[in-house]
């Protein structure tokens, strides 16, 4: 039987404010228990929450990024419920009038097609606190220092029709927040956090029940999680039964969804807007100057690595991934004075490089000055592609620039036509026997049996004779 | 020494006639000698008032003294004080110590002002007696029998008792202004976010405004100055400079129009203090103002408005006394949901928990809609009226309660005869407009308020028409027989 999956997601993503969203204690990652909590996140009793404005400028930039409207007036809910990592027993949200309504992003998926995803709104909100349930003698300990994190909760249409397209668009989402500065997306320190809202229906029929998926952390387990759930759901309705509304929660060490809390335990959340918070009302000077310092965004760089230096659609997505992964490419095509060549190198060997170490672009230990400078020695036939690998290699695990290890190694490649022509006889000389048989051969045959002859050449040269010439002057002796 | 006002006393400072320190210990006596029996104080800070005294009579001695420098006060046990304990009135918070000072706290510290403790309340606030404080009781100083009235009730009869020389306050519905009617003092209830609400307990975020209470307009106006003004860690509080309060209170009252709502005036009303406020409203008419009948036609709507919205605000604010990181916590939770259960159970009192669960209840799926959206539809049908009102008069006067203090348990049981005692106060906190209530002449000895509503930031113009009331008269003067 046929089924059509419908998936929205909902992603919270850390503003990478310095301060809190409604107090001045600290953000920073990792600092010990309890120790970035001041008065107003532990919700002691008379404090008042004071809107961080930093936070109000990165929600601006999203939706500038995203093309959204941008609510000139929104107004700040309590969420109430109780949960011993929620201090106030209310978390400050927006609820009736977020910040940043309607808007669109692109994904592009991996045969190239294109699909818009709709994005329905953004709010800002503030995180809650952690709970820690081990090494505690059967008590539960809590941690507030992440209580009072501004968050940007991004919510999506049910646009979704695959697990793909899912983490296409969340990609797309952790593409734009980063670019634009607003986080850090550290999927690991819980930056950026995505929730799935999976059901499945007949083509084109009515929505079916959605489960909602949380506790996902990376688009491995988004991918995983959604399509563990997509198989759960068909089973359930081809075996006569129905999918019910609830919570699931994906284990990624299992590689299953379990039930969390059904729609009858949810809570009600008693949303009303919050009296110690006025209206946020933002002008158009105030929204000029937060999208004022707004970076060139992922798609427009895309399309202009496209025209400007004649990529194909899927290495400029590649290279635009991230803004640190483009300006390193665009550092290199400059250095290395040919635009197409660096796009081949920064994908291969470079990122072949980074990946074996672990590294990140921004930690690569060749930078993109070194590498355009070696990429420019192709250019210019000092050196063959082949021996580049080689330098590559040195250059990654050493300081020299890419002309001194050519001169060091003496590898700058040989381009005189005498040197070449020397070595071109004495491999035929070495090789008479080949040589017959080439030409007794069909000319169809004769372009395979070339590369012997161009191999045995490059190894006499140890690699630096230069391989048009080598091959023209060949063609030359062997038809003659 | 106890009987003279703030006025009186910071001339006596600054004129060496006595110190702080032994006006501190004065009042500090009065507590001990009077208070057993009145209950005004939750806490007395005797040691660390007696050494503000000190640092007082120095800033005297060099010059840099304030107005109110060196005068003793009390604050209302719903501000924070960095390391007294801050109750609320509540079990909830018999050990809560916070660690930081309330603006309104620490504005009146930097004036140099000598806190002597903290007073008694209605638990958190809620109440018009006095009768739901976890601490007792407080008995109204005119005649221990009675109410003091609430919830400031402690700072209402500390300052009519001469406990003190002026206390703050809060007023959520009339919790400034119904507790100084029926102590005879005078009680200001300042515009909505005039006064920081930093550090003040909530009881119902979009109403509480803190103020103060004393003996006089002219006192008021010294206080009202040191405790007004924006606060950058209330986003609430207003950034509108605070005018010179006692440079107008001799201001002309000739041409002056005050309305007369005549909701106000209706039944529910006691007859003898109708004619009361009718007679002090005939002292204006001597000093040349004009009194206009006006009509606010929603007024029979605010205690039933009042009473959705706060309880909804209260049950959100409250939330956080939950026994997980301060207050009370029960003993030996068996699991997470006992620990809430039993510690909110045994922490709260039953009017507490009343307006919890009516605010609960109007906040769920289903209700939001029929009971907290429409009650803000109806605040804003009375700010209307009151827009409107103030379009014709200058200020309105009228009755602060419908009563004159009752007797303690008269109303204890019944919750809604209660809340008709603020009937004439909480359209003010709903409309976020400043009010005030001043002594006129008592009715069987018991004391009498005069109401006066102003336009909003018009603090200035209602402590001036206060002040020239009590130029003419001395109700104001007054004390309680004993005292």
């Amino acid at each position: 039987m046929q089924w059509e999956t419908v998936i929205g997601l909902e992603i919270h993503t850390q503003l990478a404010t310095r301060s809190k969203i409604f107090s001045g204690a600290s953000t920073a990652f990792g600092a010990e228990p309890n120790t970035q909590a001041c008065a107003v996140d532990l919700g002691l009793p008379g404090v008042l929450p004071v809107l961080n404005r930093e936070a109000v400028v990165m929600a601006v930039k999203f939706s500038a990024a995203i093309g959204a409207e941008l609510a000139r007036r929104s107004v700040f809910a309590r969420k109430n419920y109780f949960y011993p990592d929620l201090p106030k027993g209310y978390q400050i949200s927006q609820f009736e009038l977020p910040i940043v309504g309607r808007g669109a992003v692109e994904i592009l998926l991996e045969d190239g097609s294109r699909r818009t995803i709709g994005v329905t709104r953004a709010h800002l909100e503030e995180d809650a606190g952690k709970s820690l349930h081990e090494d505690f003698h059967g008590l539960s300990g809590i941690d507030l220092n992440r209580a009072g994190t501004p968050l940007l909760e991004i919510v999506s249409e049910p646009d979704m029709r695959s697990a793909r397209e899912a983490v296409a668009y969340a990609r797309k989402i952790h593409q734009i927040v980063r670019y634009t500065g607003i986080s850090d997306g550290n999927m690991q320190e819980g930056s950026f956090r995505c929730d799935a809202n999976v059901s499945i229906r007949r083509p084109g029929g009515e929505l079916g029940t959605r489960a909602e998926l949380k506790n996902i952390n990376s688009f491995r387990f988004l991918e995983r999680a959604i399509n563990f759930e997509i198989e759960r759901q068909i089973d359930v309705l081809e075996s006569g039964g129905k999918v019910v509304q609830e919570t699931r929660l994906y284990d990624p060490d299992k590689d299953e969804t379990r039930s969390m809390r059904s729609k009858e335990e949810a809570n009600d959340y008693r949303y009303f807007p919050d009296p110690d918070l006025l209206p946020l009302e933002i002008d158009e000077a105030f929204i000029a100057a937060a999208i004022a310092d707004l970076p060139e965004l992922p798609d427009v760089r895309r399309a202009r690595f496209v025209t400007e230096y004649g990529l194909g659609e899927m290495d400029a997505a590649q290279l635009t991934a991230s803004r640190e992964m483009a300006d390193y490419y665009e550092a290199v095509a400059k250095a290395a004075g040919d635009a197409r060549l660096a796009a081949t190198w920064v994908m291969g060997a470079l990122a072949g490089a980074l990946n074996r170490d672990g590294l990140d672009v921004t930690a690569s230990p060749l930078s993109a000055q070194r590498l355009g400078g070696l990429l420019a020695r192709i250019a210019d036939n000092t050196i063959s592609g082949k021996i580049a690998k080689q330098v590559f290699e040195s250059m990654w695990a050493g300081e020299a620039s890419a002309d001194q290890i050519i001169d060091q190694q003496g590898l700058r490649q040989i381009t005189d036509s005498g040197a070449i022509a020397g070595i071109v006889d004495q491999v035929l000389s070495d090789n008479a026997q080949q040589v017959e048989s080439y030409r007794q051969a069909e000319p169809p045959k004769r372009a395979k049996m070339l590369g012997f002859f161009v191999g045995q050449v490059m190894k006499l040269s140890k690699g630096k004779a230069n391989p048009a010439q080598v091959n023209e002057l060949l063609k030359e002796r062997l038809e003659s | 020494m106890h009987d003279k006002t703030l006025t009186e006393l910071a001339a006596g400072l600054r004129a060496g006639e006595f110190s702080s320190v032994e006006l501190t210990r004065a009042y500090l006596e009065r507590i001990e000698q009077f208070d057993t029996d009145l209950n005004c104080f939750i806490s007395v800070a005797r040691e660390r008032a007696l050494a503000s005294a000190e640092r007082a009579d120095a800033r005297i001695r060099d010059g840099s003294a304030d107005a109110l420098t060196g005068i003793p006060i009390a604050h209302k046990d719903i501000f924070c004080t960095s390391g007294l304990r801050t109750s609320c009135g509540s079990k909830m918070l018999d050990n809560f110590v916070a660690p930081y000072d309330a603006t309104v706290v620490a504005r009146l510290e930097a004036a140099g002002t000598v806190m002597l403790g903290k007073t008694n309340m209605d638990e958190f606030a809620m109440g018009s007696s006095n009768e739901t404080s976890f601490y007792g009781v407080v008995r109204n100083p005119w005649d221990r029998t009675l109410v003091p009235g609430g919830s400031s009730g402690g700072s209402a009869a500390a300052v009519a008792a001469r406990l003190c020389g002026a206390a703050t306050g809060t007023d959520t519905g009339g919790s400034i202004r119904q507790p100084a009617a029926l102590c005879g003092i005078t009680g200001l209830k300042p515009t909505y976010g005039r006064v920081s609400r930093y550090g003040m307990i909530a009881f119902a975020s979009s109403l509480d405004q803190g103020g103060p209470l004393t003996r006089s307009a002219a006192d008021a106006a010294l206080m009202l100055q040191a405790m007004a003004g924006f606060d950058p860690r209330d986003s609430t509080s207003a950034q509108q400079a605070v005018p010179d309060y006692s440079g107008q209170l001799d201001a002309d009252l000739r041409g002056l129009k005050i309305g007369l709502p005549r909701e106000y005036f209706e039944s529910g009303l006691d007859a003898e203090v109708a004619a009361s406020v009718q007679a002090a409203i005939a002292e204006y008419r001597h000093m040349g103002a004009e009194v206009v009948d006006i009509s606010l036609p929603n007024s029979g709507l605010s205690v039933a408005t009042y009473y959705v919205v706060a309880p909804a605000e209260c049950s959100s604010n409250l939330s956080r006394f939950d026994g997980v990181r301060f207050g009370h916590r029960c003993e030996q939770p068996k699991n997470l949901e006992d620990l809430y259960k039993r510690s909110r159970s045994e922490g709260f009192g039953a009017e507490v928990k009343r307006r919890i669960m009516i605010g609960t209840y109007a906040l769920s799926a289903g209700y939001y809609d029929a009971y907290y959206l429409k009650a803000q539809q109806i605040r804003q049908l009375i700010s209307e009226d009151f827009r409107k009102a103030f379009g014709q008069v200058d200020v309105i006067m009228g009755p602060t309660s419908p009563t004159t203090a009752f007797a303690i348990g008269e109303k204890a049981d019944d919750p809604v005869t209660m809340y008709l005692s603020d009937i004439y106060t909480i359209a003010a906190n709903l409309a976020g407009l400043p009010g005030m209530s001043i002594p006129v002449r008592p009715v069987a000895g018991r004391p009498v308020g005069l109401q006066i509503i102003g336009n909003y930031f018009q603090e200035g113009k209602l402590l001036n028409v206060a002040h020239r009331l009590q130029r003419e008269s001395d109700w104001h003067l007054a004390a309680p027989v004993g005292f």
